[in-house]
């Protein structure tokens, strides 16, 4: 069991980390002041194929696997909370599921300029009467011909204003619970198909999340995303991949904090000395420090288990679960080891917090996880 | 027997540059040392006639060649022209300007004489034994420095900053014969075309690659307050920048922000003028060289930091720095 | 233009070495590695000429073992092949053994335009790109500043204090490359996936350049200059703080102390 990373993931974390820090880290302030989708950020990821990191060249991606993939949310969450899930929900929900589930057709039309990061992607699961529990779907879908008709609404979609592509969930055949959910590619373009209204948040606040509505949207049949009734099994299967991503987002933003909060107090002086030398600020660190150790290493090891194509599902979860509530607790600490000044939006601390607290709600709340692994575990 | 301590003596467009005549003033001591004599080559298009004040600044042989094809610099008939003097003259120690001419120079003909050639150096010594140039220089990014000889090929060469070393005062009555040397140019040594020269002055800084920054806080008074640093800081060769109070009131653009959520500077000298030097600050300066600091309030937490601290009124120290400065750089 | 050989050189970040205060050495453990910055930017021009004319991009250094990562990141960068030179007969070189020693190793290799870095960051010296340009009887230009091409001749600018130059020139021919004027590219992820799993970097021995060059040139030596001694700049003081002091004795302190470090 080697846990040292390879000299190439060696070499990614370091172009992440440049990357992140000069390109990402001198705008993370104004794209949340603003609450700026930030455009120019993703055109450069893009250019530097950090869009379709873990799909073959063959689809427009990098050939990468699952750690380097995570690896890059991770540093690009460690300096903004939005940027890192922009390129997660990008790959994990929408580049994945079409290469995971779409006929060699969808992927050449879809992946491929998914892959390059020519389009964005977004996933359309959850809806105003469907959260947690994402089988009350509401969306119908009505074959007519040679097309589906889409008739609901979807809300909280990350990348909405953006995207050109989104993985749309609907129900084709009620009577069959959640085997008559059904999966569709559907592009923005698609006549009855809209963007509706922008989500204000407490956090990620430059992330683009708004509501979907389709008023007799019209899908060409060829745009149906696996086969009718098998949506659902889609969707749970796409969000195991997905919490490896937000627990890579959860992940780099409480190591953020801790770089943040170790540079701070070892420069703040209080009581004739700095802040550092004092033993609870030690301690505090100590255990900081260690919880995202901890959860980097269930992040990296979920990863590694989907790259092998192993049962992953639970790992995910415990990563996700775990990542999510040490990034809260860490963010948070941080901000009180910054004093007055991790309350002022001068300092990134309190804009970490407030980024992190998502992570414990979407892609499937902690308890949803709890849910998962206790599955897993076989008690429920 | 190699003897003598030759400068290569700068020019652009016929004027001699401020870095010859300090060599030449630094040769002048080391010829003393080696009981030798200062010869100052001068390399250029119609210049046989102005190298004779090369004898006005101390040296005590003067050899031009004058070409049309050193009218411009160009590396090739340059080191052409050097080398032919070297192997007539059989030197020493030949001497350059670290400048954008002689660090492209000095290495072409040290490599065509085949003997060493130390950059950049900041002291030049001869050794009372051996009696071969000690040249100390700094490396590793400036972090050690480094004293190295050449003890066994000829000449030994060095290239040295400007304004490290310091010129002779011009004396009129020194004079004497110009030698001018044929290196035996012709037109086939041009062996790549200038198409065109552009002269221009220096662009916007980048304060963070500045050696020198002259820096205003609060303490300034008002965005006027800046005139008489961006003077001080000219006369210094250097830039100007600023803590975020005078940003955040207008006085300066944002480019020229030291500090925690500005910019992380390490020049040679940072003058911190009017500055308090909270924590804020401080982290993006507090690794400069070295440190000056004027300030009314002898609290100010920069006194910490400073190697030289004034108590004292900005407004009247900064100008009368620069009349100073003024003089002594003539 | 059909071959472009940069060299390049791996050098620790001199701008994260610290002085140990109560040593006064340098604390060289942990501090990065990276492509020396100036070289960077001669990858880039290469780059971007390889994207106007297709020209293959060799990249070679000399160094020891770690090198291999400078070779993957510049093959990540684009680079189509990498070389390192490593051996024991090249430590303690001085520029000019440095300068013999790549030379021998250039002359294995088909090239058109030659790219180095004006200086590294380590040495300060500037002068391996020129030495390298003379041992191969090659005309160079150095303190490049942008490169484009014109059929068959490269225009080149040329950076000075007070102007530039544009230069006409033919290949074969050395260039050195400024790190302030152009802005070198990332890594994409698929590259440094492919430096690793599809590419090589080619290890050179003394044995595979010993032909090319005279062996008293080289190492220890064969450099014409040594180091007598080097030493750390004296840990700083604590400062001193002037009081009730006339604006003009203010003025001879601060002159006095700008003296003192040759600043003027």
């Amino acid at each position: 069991m080697d846990f040292n990373l390879s000299k190439e993931h060696l070499l990614l974390q370091e172009m992440y980390r440049s990357f992140a820090e000069n390109e990402v880290k001198p705008l993370a302030e104004e794209v949340d002041e603003e609450e700026r989708f930030p455009v120019e950020t993703v055109k450069k990821m893009a250019k530097n194929g950090m869009m379709g990191i873990p799909f073959p060249k063959e689809y427009g991606g990098q050939g990468g696997d699952v750690l380097g993939y995570a690896m890059c949310v991770e540093e690009l969450s460690k300096v903004c909370g939005t940027t890192g899930v922009i390129v997660s929900a990008h790959t994990s929900l929408c580049g994945a599921p079409i290469y995971e589930n779409g006929t060699e057709a969808q992927k050449q039309k879809y992946l491929i300029p998914l892959a390059k990061g020519e389009k964005l992607g977004a996933f359309g699961l959850t809806e105003p009467g469907a959260g947690t529990d994402a089988s009350g779907q509401q969306t119908k879908a009505v074959l007519e011909g040679d097309h589906y008709v889409l008739n609901g609404s979807k809300i909280f979609i990350t990348n909405a204003g953006y995207a050109d592509i989104f993985i749309i969930f609907a129900m084709t055949d009620k009577s069959k619970g959640t085997r008559g959910i059904s999966a569709f590619i559907v592009e923005r373009d698609f006549p009855g198909f809209s963007v509706g209204k922008h989500e204000k948040k407490m956090g990620i606040k430059g992330s683009s999340t708004c509501e979907l509505i389709m008023e007799n949207c019209i899908v060409p049949k060829e745009n149906l995303l696996g086969a009718e009734g098998r949506g659902f099994g889609i969707a749970m299967k796409t969000l195991d991949g997905g919490r490896i991503g937000i627990a890579a987002q959860a992940l780099g933003l409480g190591e953020g904090a801790v770089e943040e909060a170790v540079k701070y107090t070892k420069e703040r002086t209080q009581f004739g000395r700095r802040i550092s030398q004092f033993q609870n600020t030690q301690f505090q660190l100590a255990d900081m420090h260690t919880q995202m150790e901890a959860a980097k290493l269930l992040v990296y090891k979920a990863a590694c288990k989907k790259e092998a194509k192993q049962p992953y599902t639970m790992d995910a979860a415990m990563a996700k679960l775990f990542a999510a509530d040490a990034a809260m607790a860490v963010t948070t600490k941080a901000v009180q080891l910054f004093g007055g000044y991790g309350y002022t939006r001068e300092y990134p601390v309190e804009r970490m917090m407030r980024d992190a607290k998502i992570t414990e709600i979407y892609e499937g709340t902690s308890e949803v996880q709890r849910m998962v692994i206790s599955a897993n575990l076989g008690v429920n | 027997m190699s003897k003598n301590v030759y400068v290569y003596a700068e020019q652009r467009d016929g004027v001699f540059q401020k870095v010859a005549y300090e060599l030449i003033g630094k040769a002048k001591e080391l010829a003393a040392d080696l009981g030798q004599e200062v010869v100052a080559v001068a390399l250029g298009d119609k210049v046989t006639n102005t190298a004779r004040e090369l004898f006005n600044y101390g040296a005590d042989q003067v050899i031009v060649v004058d070409h049309p094809t050193l009218s411009e610099y160009l590396t090739e008939p340059y080191t052409k022209a050097m080398y032919a003097i070297i192997k007539a003259k059989d030197p020493e120690v030949v001497l350059f300007g670290a400048s954008a001419i002689g660090r492209d120079l000095a290495p072409r003909v040290s490599a065509r004489v085949h003997t060493g050639l130390t950059a950049d150096c900041t002291k030049l010594e001869i050794d009372e034994e051996t009696k071969g140039l000690m040249m100390t220089r700094p490396a590793f990014g400036g972090n050690i420095m480094a004293t190295i000889i050449c003890p066994d090929y000829r000449p030994q060469m060095a290239t040295v900053r400007p304004g490290v070393m310091k010129a002779l005062e011009k004396d009129t009555s020194k004079m004497g014969e110009v030698e001018v040397f044929d290196a035996g140019l012709n037109e086939s040594d041009v062996n790549l075309k200038i198409r065109e020269v552009v002269k221009e002055t220096k662009k916007v800084a980048d304060i963070t690659e500045a050696k020198i920054l002259v820096s205003g806080g609060r303490g300034i008074g008002g965005s006027e307050g800046f005139a008489p640093l961006k003077e001080l800081a000219d006369v210094l060769g250097g830039e100007i920048s600023s803590s975020r109070a005078c940003v955040d009131a207008g006085w300066i653009v944002r480019d020229h922000q030291v500090g925690q959520t500005g910019k992380t500077v390490r020049p040679d000298v940072y003058i911190a003028c009017g500055i308090s030097g909270a924590i804020q600050h401080a982290a993006g300066m507090e690794d400069s060289e070295l440190i000056i600091a004027i300030n009314k309030n002898n609290t100010a937490p920069i006194f910490d930091i400073a190697d030289v601290g004034i108590v004292g009124d900005v407004n009247a120290i900064v100008p009368k720095l620069t009349e100073a400065l003024k003089k002594i750089k003539g | 233009m059909k071959n472009i050989l940069v060299c390049v050189k791996q050098v620790p970040d001199t701008t994260e070495v610290k002085l140990d205060p109560k040593t006064g050495t340098l604390i060289r453990d942990g501090v990065p590695s990276i492509i020396n910055p100036d070289d960077k930017a001669g990858i880039e021009i290469a780059l971007q000429l390889k994207e106007k004319t297709g020209a293959k991009v060799t990249v070679l250094s000399m160094g020891p073992m770690q090198a291999d990562v400078a070779m993957r990141e510049a093959l990540a960068m684009g680079c189509d092949d990498a070389v390192l030179l490593s051996g024991r007969e090249f430590a303690g070189s001085d520029t000019w053994a440095t300068s013999s020693a790549i030379a021998a190793a250039i002359k294995n290799l088909p090239y058109d335009l030659i790219i180095a870095g004006r200086q590294a960051i380590d040495g300060d010296t500037a002068q391996v790109g020129p030495q390298i340009a003379e041992h191969l009887g090659i005309p160079h230009i150095s303190y490049v500043a942008g490169v484009d091409v014109e059929g068959d001749t490269l225009i080149v600018k040329r950076d000075f204090e007070d102007r530039y130059h544009i230069i006409e020139a033919k290949t074969p021919l050395l260039l050195t490359a400024l790190g302030e004027t152009t802005e070198p590219r990332y890594m994409t992820v698929g590259g440094i996936y492919d430096a690793y799993r599809e590419k090589e970097v080619k290890v050179w021995a003394y044995e595979d350049v010993k032909d090319n060059v005279d062996p008293a040139n080289l190492g220890l030596k064969g450099s014409p200059t040594r180091v007598k001694k080097s030493f750390t700049k004296p840990v700083k003081a604590a400062g001193t703080l002037y009081e009730d002091i006339s604006a003009d004795e203010a003025v001879e302190k601060i002159i006095s102390k700008l003296q003192e470090k040759y600043i003027i």
